[in-house]
């Protein structure tokens, strides 16, 4: 009953055989071995486990991994180059956008599909945005405005100060 | 003493990086070979004697290793699970052991585990055992439980009543006497799941021929778990390890030693093997900790011109199906719900009992909140009722700076706070005469605004030492090792352990001002039993009262040793010699100074330490302040109404707290939005919903509603600082300060937007249908 | 939370899909976006043996127009439905609708096909597909059918579609010039399923109402037309005390259920409220 799949996570081409009712979430944790992407709920409903499946963003949870054989999937380990952190994982830093850091990378995923949808967002837009994401910690205010100042980074046009890579 | 520098400082927290590019380390990421799978078998009935499971079937099952029952399991039990007094000494509980053994009292208490090669293999075998039930009448109700002829839970307890305990001083009765105007109202605490984004896990492992046990667990409390997993387990506590790895949010409900990591640590050792679980969403809405769940009765005296006289509240609790650990805690309530205000008499009564429901425990604010949302109802409700501006009515009543350190009725003393400034500064942040202007200009367009307040107290940084082991059952205390090595640098160990506070950035900040050794310079590491001698853990906005103030007292004992040994090193009198940002010279000449580093050089190089000094550069503190700590503010809510759907949303919300000294404002403020976003929670959407046959109806988060982004507004937040005078650093807590003082802003501003509708009290959650219904029961008319 | 095991095959077209269906019978299901199915399987209240995955078919994703109709095809997914420049200028009610399902992440991942075929009466497509006549085109073992979507949805979670048909394209009658549609949830939070929701399809032409069509959700074990509504206002000059008066009749005939969120009594009163409102919506300006 296992079925081969090909999935290329983060640049990188996996093939594995798999049960069908693996889900994607698993076989990015258990099988590949990337934890970032975390499990708050059963329903789809916390978005902790969201990634991008050819571009659009999914709820790894709720998603069988035979259903991305063959397709592009980016995760948050994706999301930084070398050391230098990705504009929203910076923004999310330097403005105190997690405590916890248990919904962070679905939070992060989710708001990196926001802003390549809508790259200048009112702050409406953007909880409407994270409708899909749940945090206990921040009472997203300082998420809210993590997406508010990434925003301003990664505009097309705007002064590109190159982050300094975390040490 | 150095001046201050990172202490006040909104510096980015080092936690950070790991977490924004998912390589932190929660229980489930834990790499481990050879790790067995365990699936909990829960019950599915709310009361019941178990009469057999079967499990024959199940263990034929691909990848079964082993499945156990209470029955296999108990003769491995060297105790109960813990129960400590928590104000209540004399109550009565049943032995709970962490699997069901001849009884199940709540839905979803373990009854049988199942270990395999996989976790699917796991759920497979567990759809093959059968649990034979004989089922016996539920009671969910606090009242229905101590009515004559209830089912009872624990027979040998010989009803459902756990205690009924006085918290009294004054004379009630003759305040009601003196009183204009007496009022009774019930006020409902509804019970809530805690839903830490992260659901609990455990991973043990048990090293059969060394005898030696490693825990690692999505906790709040290694070490009390290591405590009890060496009682229970019969293990020399010596060889026990537990670890709190990240843990993905607490809020109270992981400050338990839970049945599964007694159970994964049984089976570890039974199979020589390491076994891990990991808790489903669906599993953890019954299995882990509920919090509230009371009914608070309370009977004012007031005067006419809004003096509050005294008040007699009655809280009900509901215990559920056992006793948990820190299951009285909330019976604390009692004791601050005099909250801001003076008063002449309190006549204050608890009662407990059990119920076939999940047990309940502490959640975010274990308490305070329903203590402060009885006071702060009490004050609005009073002030209807007399028809004076809440406002004043609070003013009419608050303790004054020049009443500090105030002493409560029953006997608490306020360590300091001005009530006055911080509601001052609230009303100005939202223009409150504007506001009561544009709320009776809009009331005449068919609008409802509401403006709610909330000027809550709070009791946190549990020690002291004697108190809490007089109250609670422990002696609690913080821990610190301030540990400067050879090259200057320095590890800070703390007893408590964070679970997004951020201690790891604002702990290197205390140990920074005092050792003027830079910040990335400062590890600080907390969660492990193996790496400080003892803790006393996170819970109840405790750790930077206690575990803050002992680095900083570490701390100064390592720069006195440093001074000392820089005196030797500049061979003058110590008494002339000071230290600061970390230098040492003699007054007057700091350009001969000699540096941190080259005191740690010289702190291991021992040939060069003063005669009769021994080496290194470290200390460890046990801290005991001389009292407790309390915050206080001010909030302030608008709401507005939709007459016609009854949904509330909320305008503004302005909030101005003091917690003493901020060490870094930044997570101040961040602990007050998450605060006061769970607050808002139990105003607006959550609560825990059961059947009449016990099973829980809002058992996913599809029903149980945790508000989203777009349900909350940004907040406005401002500041006093009022240092507190029991601990060297001035800080008191702040962790859940946001929860207990924005649930009543919130209902306070939902009932004075439907004043006209006569509406003097709406129940939680303030659904949009509950709303509507009051605003209609009367066919809509308006007073 | 994992499913029970199954098998799994990915057809290519809709005649291999439909023959792995009649092949495994009751024991086989069609998994399309999986946000109805998954989360049921992940609970084990769903347990089928073997999944049909038509996610593959190809050419089963689109919107385009045709003969006076607009053509969606069953994997078109609710995102794309939300961005489409034809919908928003022909079928804003399908927009609308669609921008108030789940969230972003379900958006991207459920399709209109999955969530008609699904028959949740809480779910926002059925209403507006209902209000919107639309006609449904099935494929089964004796081929290709059409059902209205008055037939189609015939109780909680049951269609008329049988087990061994799938649905294959939704065609929906191009609204005339003028015409215009709106559909408002009224939900707890907005993530969540509609406590009551209207669809609401209107043309008001020079001073009268020449169409009229309001689907309910949330307000029986399906989809309801509020034909009381569509009575009261069609002909009429669509003043305000005729959408008044007109909205009250949006009970008629519904049996709304009771739950966490709702009596039957606050869904009575929630249909009239956001019927009076859609109705405002879309008239407004004539």
């Amino acid at each position: 009953m296992r079925r081969r799949v090909a999935v290329t996570i983060n640049g990188t081409k996996h093939e594995h055989e798999v049960e069908p009712r693996l889900l994607l979430v698993q076989y990015i944790r258990d099988v590949v071995g990337l934890t970032g992407t975390h499990v708050g709920c059963d329903t789809s409903n916390c978005g902790a486990c969201t990634v991008e499946l050819d571009g659009h963003s999914v709820k790894s949870c709720t998603v069988f991994a035979v259903q991305a054989d063959g397709a592009q999937v980016t995760t948050i380990e994706g999301l930084a180059q070398g050391t230098t952190l990705h504009p929203l994982q910076q923004a999310f830093w330097d403005e105190h956008g997690l405590q916890c850091g248990f919904c962070t990378p679905g939070m992060i995923m989710a708001a990196r599909q926001l802003l390549a949808r809508n790259p200048n967002p009112s702050e409406q837009e953007i909880r409407v945005g994270l409708e899909g994401n749940l945090c206990r910690c921040t009472g997203y205010h300082n998420i809210v405005k993590s997406i508010q100042a990434a925003a301003k980074v990664m505009a097309p046009g705007a002064e590109r100060k190159a982050p300094a890579p975390v040490s | 003493m150095a001046i201050s520098q990172m202490v006040g400082a909104s510096i980015k927290r080092r936690e950070d990086p790991r977490l924004v590019t998912g390589t932190g380390s929660y229980v489930d990421d834990i790499p481990q070979t050879a790790v067995v799978h365990m699936h909990v078998i829960r019950s599915s009935e709310a009361h019941a004697r178990i009469l057999g499971i079967e499990t024959g079937r199940a263990k034929e099952a691909d990848g079964v290793i082993a499945i156990l029952t209470g029955k296999d399991l108990k003769p491995e039990f060297g105790a109960p699970l813990p129960v400590t007094v928590c104000f209540v000494p004399d109550k009565k509980y049943p032995n709970h052991y962490p699997i069901a053994i001849d009884k199940v009292h709540y839905v979803g208490e373990p009854v049988a585990i199942v270990l395999a090669t996989s976790r699917a293999a796991a759920e497979d075998a567990g759809e093959r055992i059968e649990v034979k039930y004989q089922s016996l009448p539920a009671v969910l109700d606090i009242e229905k439980a101590i009515e004559k002829g209830a089912p009872i839970l624990h027979e040998e307890l010989g009803s459902n009543l756990s205690y009924d305990v006085k918290f009294a001083a004054g004379d009630m009765d003759a305040a009601l006497k003196e009183a204009d105007v007496t009022i009774k109202q019930r006020l409902i605490q509804q019970r809530l799941i805690p839903i830490a984004i992260e659901p609990r896990g455990v991973l043990a492992d048990f090293k059969t021929f060394s005898n030696k046990l490693t825990v690692w667990s999505s906790t709040q409390i290694p070490h009390f778990v290591k405590v009890w997993l060496a009682v229970i387990l019969g293990i020399p506590e010596s060889n026990v390890r537990v670890v709190a790895p990240e843990v993905g949010g607490g809020f109270g409900s992981k400050i338990r030693v839970y049945p599964e990591e007694i159970l994964t640590a049984l089976a570890s050792r039974r199979l020589g093997r390491p076994v891990k679980w990991i808790e489903d969403r669906n599993e953890n809405v019954k299995a882990t900790h509920h919090g509230r769940d009371q009914i608070w009765d309370v009977e004012i005296a007031a005067k006419k011109d809004g003096t509050v006289l005294g008040i007699r509240p009655t809280q009900w609790l509901n215990l559920g199906g056992y006793c948990s650990q820190f299951g009285t805690f909330q019976v604390l309530g009692m004791l601050v719900a005099q909250g801001a205000y003076k008063m002449k008499a309190f006549d204050g009564r608890a009662v407990g009992v059990f119920t076939n429901t999940t047990p309940t425990d502490a959640y975010r604010g274990a308490g305070r909140p329903e203590a402060t949302y009885l006071i702060e109802r009490v004050m609005d409700l009073v002030a209807r009722e007399t028809g004076i501006d809440p406002v004043e009515v609070r003013r009419k009543n608050f303790v004054r700076v020049e009443d500090q350190p105030f002493t409560t009725l029953l006997g608490l003393t306020y360590d300091s706070g001005d009530y006055t400034t911080t509601l001052n500064k609230a009303l100005e942040m939202v223009d409150y005469k504007a506001l009561r202007r544009e709320q009776a200009e809009k009331r005449k367009q068919g609008k409802y605004l509401g403006i709610g307040l909330s000027t809550y107290i709070e009791i946190c940084g549990l020690g002291p030492a004697a108190a809490t082991q007089a109250a609670v059952g422990v002696s609690l205390w913080g821990m610190s090792v301030v540990n400067v090595h050879f090259t200057g640098k320095a590890t800070v160990i703390i007893g408590s352990s964070p679970h997004g506070q951020g201690h790891e950035t604002t702990y290197a900040q205390v140990a920074s001002d005092v050792l003027g050794i830079p910040v990335e310079d400062i590890d600080v590491q907390h969660g492990d039993t193996a790496i400080g001698p003892m803790g006393m853990d996170t819970y109840g906005s405790r750790s930077t009262a206690l575990d803050g103030n002992a680095v900083h007292v570490s701390a100064t004992k390592v720069q006195e040793k440093a001074r000392k040994i820089a005196a030797h090193l500049l061979e003058a009198a110590e008494g002339d010699v000071v230290y600061e940002n970390g230098k040492a010279f003699v007054k007057g000449t700091p350009s001969k100074a000699v540096t941190i580093q080259e005191i740690a050089v010289a702190a291991f190089q021992t040939s060069r330490l003063p005669k009769g000094m021994e080496g290194g550069l470290e200390a460890t503190t046990f801290f005991d302040p001389t009292n407790f700590v309390w915050p206080f503010g001010a909030h302030i809510c608008v709401v507005e109404i939709d007459a016609e759907t009854g949904a509330t949303r909320i305008l503004r919300y302005v909030a101005v707290d003091d917690c003493g000294t901020r060490i870094n404002p930044m997570v101040v403020d961040g602990q007050l939005h998450g605060g006061i976003a769970q607050g808002i929670g139990q105003a607006l959407f959550e609560e825990a919903v059961y059947d009449e046959a016990g099973q829980l109806r809002t058992g996913s988060l599809v029903d149980y509603l945790v508000p989203t982004a777009s349900d909350l507004p940004s907040f406005e937040l401002a500041a006093t600082i009022t240092p507190s005078p029991v601990n060297p650093l001035g800080t008191k807590g702040i962790g859940e300060a946001g929860t207990i003082a924005s649930t009543p802003a919130v209902m306070n501003a939902i009932v004075d937007a439907l004043e006209p509708f006569g509406v003097k009290d709406v129940s939680m959650p303030a659904t949009p249908q509950k709303v509507w219904a009051l605003m209609h029961r009367n066919g809509g008319t308006k007073r | 939370m994992i499913p029970a095991a199954f098998d799994y095959v990915v057809p290519r077209t809709l005649p291999e899909a439909v023959a792995e269906l009649v092949k495994h019978g009751q024991e086989a299901k069609v998994l399309a976006g999986g946000h109805s199915l998954i989360p049921l399987m992940k609970l084990r209240l769903s347990t089928p043996s073997f999944l049909v995955d038509i996610g593959r078919i190809g050419n089963l994703s689109y919107i385009r127009e045709e003969d006076g109709h607009v053509a969606i095809g069953a994997l078109t997914s609710h995102h794309d439905i939300e961005f489409s420049e034809l919908l928003k200028n022909k079928l804003p009610l399908l927009t609308s609708a669609a921008s108030q399902i789940g969230d972003p992440q379900v958006r991207n991942r459920g399709t209109i096909g999955g969530a008609a075929a699904h028959a949740d009466p809480f779910g926002d497509f059925p209403a507006c597909l209902l209000a919107l006549d639309a006609e449904f085109k099935a494929v089964g073992p004796r081929g290709e059918r059409s059902i209205a979507a008055r037939d189609f949805f015939v109780d909680t979670f049951t269609s008329s579609l049988e087990p061994n048909e799938i649905l294959r394209e939704i065609r929906i009658p191009t609204p005339p010039p003028g015409s215009r549609g709106t559909y408002l949830k009224f939900s707890r939070r907005s993530q969540d399923w509609a406590i009551v929701a209207v669809a609401a399809q209107v043309r008001v032409t020079g001073h009268e109402v020449t169409q009229v069509a309001v689907g309910l959700t949330g307000m029986g074990s399906h989809p309801i037309r509020a034909s009381g509504v569509e009575q009261a206002l069609r002909g009429k000059a669509g003043h305000d005390d005729e959408l008044r008066g007109a909205a009250e009749r949006a009970t008629d005939g519904t049996d709304p259920p009771q739950d966490l969120n709702g009596s039957p009594d606050y869904r009575r009163h929630l249909a009239r409220v956001l019927t009076r409102r859609a109705l405002e919506q879309v008239t407004a300006h004539h």
